[in-house]
């Protein structure tokens, strides 16, 4: 029988029972893989439930990098007779099936084309252990001992691991240990290793860090200055705001006085989050809140309200599947318009597409600078892959010469001196006016804030000269934005080319994937990492210099492609969508097979009948 | 409302107080209510309450929701900040305000549909949070910009302009506050300004939530007969529980009251409240008391005014944040951001 052979490059997927004390077994055994140097990039797939539904970890071991999804499972561990049809179905063949054999199973529920590996876990734990709940949690700690003896992982890494985390706790410590060394002892003498899939010491993952994006939003939000943060829980956001208070509780209590130098609320609903968000901004604190897209449509209101008063405020958008309650645990980039556009009327917004934790981190720190210098709402469009998955990346960086940009505030001493202030005035020539806060002064640079028009003296006004001024004005705000947002990433191909692609967030790791394949298949492209939105003008002159560009994304209706081609005014059938959206991160297989497919069907066929056959697909 | 400017010179005689400004400089601007709408009496008892409590203009800030009534911060104060917020929405954004910047006093302005209609939650959620603020609900159970529709604290068996009668149970703003936790919870009419002025003023001095519903009849849309919002309607069924004298420090205590007339109570800004009591048996200082009181008089069609409830040592969200004491919108990269070296052992920590 074929057996599955690789060092350093394999699936492995667990499939547990939700609350059954898994996770954090499942995380260890990745930080067991990342000591021994070599990057993985674990997912949780999890159900939207506290406990008893089924709940899988999935870990791509890679030594060249790759942290996107790969697909396909080489290895299983079955630990859920719920979903083990379903689990071992999906393993490739000559895979590798661990499982707990204290009770029998019948011959039919195994396939003949994968290596069964069988070890009485419960029989065991019952002997050891007689708490029912040690039994339970213990299982998963000698199940990853198993698993380390059967790959190849040095039994080191979990002591140093063991100890980081059980500080101070000895008894945790030899407990765990003692777990760890039945299940390595087990495997050593009862099951036959090693397999062929292999963990081999290596040095691929340097000085990276290996976090969480909603705990690197969070910190960006404490390094950035936040002190207001107002939420409503929702998955898979939730963790942002919980990670805001844990940094919260390191760095920001004055040891002096004991006094909190922030305020977190948790609101009785998202418009309440958002309208304590637009009060702070307003009177000159820092503020976000954090949320996914059923929050963002509650919020649409204020949002348009904090675009035409010119309020800053940061909302930090987890997106998850959607529409509607959609798919709460697995995740989507399908916000991209809903945000850009939120609310009625004409409005636009900016947004800001982290690729991963370390971005997060750059990304809520900036778009609380771009909040109050543009005095506007400022999205930061993380998702689920990133928000709730633990990812290698870049270590976070802080300058200390940087200083926040508190933008266009005027000061009482400004006033005093005979300023000008007209608050919806555009005196720099950038669209954006000068603001005052509230008991700036006595008797100067006061005005009443509100969402209906004014003049550019914010007096009340339905002129219609007076709206087109605003409206105008907005627009050029709009277009200074362009320059102050992070820029698009290029990555161009090795050699001159006439496609290319364009891509953002989570869907990066993928995508660098699918571009090293793709380019050893010798189909070469000149890849676009959108950061932001307003389009900087290099996104228009990369559009202009390709003749076709793939928009890669994670939604089904190509919401990138339609706001690239309604901003830039791009002829739609240069713009081709590739598109993933079944709720599981994108891979670098189906961008390769998308981007393949149109570009061998192009080379069949004449480009024109192509055309006609998307346009009879849009008709149908 | 007038079209008439208002003159910008004083006359030399005005009273200055004690911060130097007139009367006159709390003022805003030009009223574009109907003439003799309640609330432009209220936005005068504002007017009133700030100038005789010596408050710097400046250090107000006045937000509000939709409609009638939050249109109203315009036209006192003019030289403090206002927000005209969204409908309903005006405790929230109130609300992070205050937690920007605690060194402003908050009034907030709404009305019975942006408070009881469509703002019922947020205003439940403010009072349950103990929002330092000034709340004033000008009540007049009628939806005024739109015309003449029934709000949701329109008795039920009040007749609408049009002649239809209202079907639904009120919204008992008052109860709920009592229940939510408000801390300083009066009714007022528009239409006793000498009863206003004090209530408002013990309000600012509140040290937490401070409620006030004040019946303010909409001339325009319910001031008939069948309405119980109109003026005559309020008037013969007013039921005030107490007096208010509001005691700053400098002034004189001038009357005698004989012994068990009157409760006094000292707030959080010192000064006090001194209660004459109008029914023996209201003691404004228990909330359970207060709520059966109120209720009770509801039941027979009465109208319970003044001040109904008051905790004078009331906390507020700042004390259960505890947040600094300099307002968070002072602070600035030295005490808000750690800094790189911090940022280096979060790095290393989170290496595996």
């Amino acid at each position: 029988m074929k057996r599955i052979e690789a060092v350093n490059d394999f699936v492995i997927k667990f499939a547990n029972v939700n609350g059954s004390g898994s996770s954090s077994a499942n995380e260890l055994f990745a930080k067991a893989i990342l000591r021994m140097g070599v990057p993985v990039s674990p997912r949780n797939i999890f159900p939207s439930n506290i406990q008893g539904l089924p709940t899988w970890y999935e870990v791509r071991v890679c030594e060249k990098g790759y942290l996107g999804r790969r697909g396909g499972v080489d290895m299983l561990v079955a630990m859920n007779p719920q979903t083990w049809d379903a689990d071992v179905a999906e393993l490739e063949p000559g895979g590798y099936l661990f499982y707990d054999s204290t009770r029998p199973l019948p011959p039919s529920k195994f396939r003949t084309d994968i290596h069964v590996i069988g070890m009485p876990l419960t029989d065991i734990c019952n002997a050891v252990y007689t708490d029912p709940r040690q039994r339970q949690l213990f299982k998963n700690i000698i199940y990853v001992g198993a698993l380390s003896v059967l790959l190849g992982v040095d039994g080191e890494v979990f002591e140093a691991l063991f100890a980081a985390q059980y500080k101070g706790k000895e008894k945790l410590f030899d407990s765990n240990l003692r777990a760890l060394q039945l299940g390595r002892d087990f495997a050593r003498e009862h099951l036959e290793a090693p397999l062929g899939i292999q963990v081999r010491r290596a040095d691929m993952v340097g000085e990276r860090i290996f976090v969480d994006g909603n705990s690197a939003a969070a910190l960006g939000c404490v390094y950035g200055g936040a002190t207001v943060a107002a939420w409503y829980p929702i998955t898979p956001s939730s963790s942002v705001a919980e990670a805001f208070q844990k940094y919260c509780s390191r760095f920001r209590i004055d040891p002096a006085t004991g006094q909190h130098k922030f305020a977190i609320v948790q609101a009785e609903d998202e418009l309440a989050s958002i309208g304590m968000v637009v009060g702070a901004g307003w009177n000159g604190a820092r503020a976000f809140t954090a949320t996914s897209g059923p929050g963002v449509s509650l919020m649409t209101e204020f949002i348009g309200l904090a675009y035409f008063a010119e309020i800053p405020a940061t909302i930090i958008n987890v997106q998850r599947g959607g529409p509607s309650t959609g798919m709460p645990t697995r995740t989507q980039q399908a916000d991209i318009l809903s945000c850009a556009y939120a609310s009625h009327g004409d409005t636009k917004h900016v947004l800001l597409f982290p690729e991963d934790p370390h971005e997060c981190f750059e990304h809520a720190a900036a778009a609380l600078d771009l909040a109050d210098r543009l005095q506007t709402p400022v999205f930061v469009m993380t998702d689920l892959d990133i928000g709730m998955n633990q990812r290698l990346c870049k270590p976070f960086q802080w300058d200390d010469a940087r200083h926040y940009d508190r933008g266009k505030v005027m000061t009482a001493e400004e006033l005093e001196a005979g300023k000008d202030f007209g608050r919806y005035k555009d005196v720099d020539g950038d669209g954006i006016a000068w603001r005052t806060l509230p008991g700036t002064h006595p008797t100067l640079g006061s005005y009443f804030t509100r969402g209906t028009t004014r003049d550019a003296y914010a007096r009340y006004s339905e002129r219609g000269s007076d709206y087109v001024y605003n409206a105008q004005r907005l627009l050029k705000k709009f277009r200074t934005a362009a320059d102050l947002v992070p820029q698009p990433v290029l990555r161009p191909a090795t050699r001159k080319t006439r496609l290319g692609v364009i891509y953002f967030g989570s869907t990066s790791p993928a995508m660098h994937e699918a571009l090293d394949v793709l380019n050893d298949a010798g189909i070469h492209l000149d890849a676009l990492r959108l950061r932001a939105f307003p389009f900087p003008q290099v996104v228009s002159q990369f559009l202009a210099d390709h003749e076709e560009v793939f928009v890669v994304e994670q939604n089904r209706d190509a919401q990138m492609r339609s706001l690239l081609v309604n901003e830039l005014e791009v002829d739609p059938a240069r713009l081709v969508p590739a598109l993933h959206y079944d709720g599981t991160p994108i891979t670098a297989r189906f961008i390769t097979d998308a981007i393949t497919q149109h570009v061998h069907a192009e080379a069949v066929m004449p480009k024109r009948k192509v055309k006609k056959n998307r346009l009879k697909e849009h008709a149908a | 409302m007038t079209y008439l400017a208002k003159p910008r010179l004083h006359h030399p005689s005005l009273t200055v107080n004690k911060v130097g400004y007139t009367r006159r400089d709390y003022e805003g601007k030009n009223s574009t209510l109907c003439a003799g709408c309640g609330h432009d009496s209220i936005s005068a008892a504002i007017i009133q309450a700030c100038w005789e409590l010596d408050i710097e203009p400046h250090r107000v800030a006045k937000l509000s929701g939709i409609g009638c009534s939050s249109k109203t911060p315009d036209y006192f104060l003019g030289a403090s900040h206002g927000f005209n917020t969204v409908h309903g929405r005006m405790p929230s954004v109130l609300t992070g305000a205050n937690l920007a910047n605690r060194g402003l006093l908050y009034l907030g302005i709404s009305g019975d549909g942006d408070s009881a209609s469509i703002g019922l939650g947020q205003f439940a959620h403010a009072m349950r949070r103990a929002v330092r603020m000034v709340y004033i609900v000008e009540d007049n159970g009628v939806y005024g910009l739109t015309k003449g529709q029934f709000s949701a604290t329109a008795d039920r068996g009040s007749k609408s302009k049009k002649g239809a009668i209202n079907s639904d149970n009120p919204v008992d703003m008052i109860g709920m506050a009592l229940q939510l936790g408000a801390s300083y919870v009066a009714r007022g009419f528009s239409g006793d300004k000498a009863q206003l002025v004090p209530l408002i003023k013990g309000a600012i001095g509140h040290g937490g939530a401070a409620f006030i519903d004040v019946i303010s009849p909409c001339i325009a849309f319910n001031n008939h007969a069948g309405s119980t919002k109109c003026y005559d309607y309020v008037r013969e069924h007013n039921e005030a529980m107490n007096r208010l004298d509001f005691i700053t420090p400098r002034s004189e205590i001038t009357t005698d009251y004989a012994p068990g007339e009157v409760v006094e109570v000292v707030q959080h800004d010192g000064r006090t409240l001194r209660l004459r009591k109008l029914h023996d048996s209201y003691d404004p200082t228990d909330r359970l008391a207060a709520m059966n009181h109120v209720q009770t008089h509801q039941a027979r069609g009465e109208v319970a005014t003044g001040l109904l409830y008051v905790d004078p040592d009331a906390s507020d969200l700042h004390a259960a944040l505890n947040t600094s004491a300099n307002p968070l919108n002072a602070l600035g990269n030295r005490e808000l951001c750690p800094g790189a070296a911090e940022l280096a052992k979060l790095n290393a920590a989170l290496r595996c």
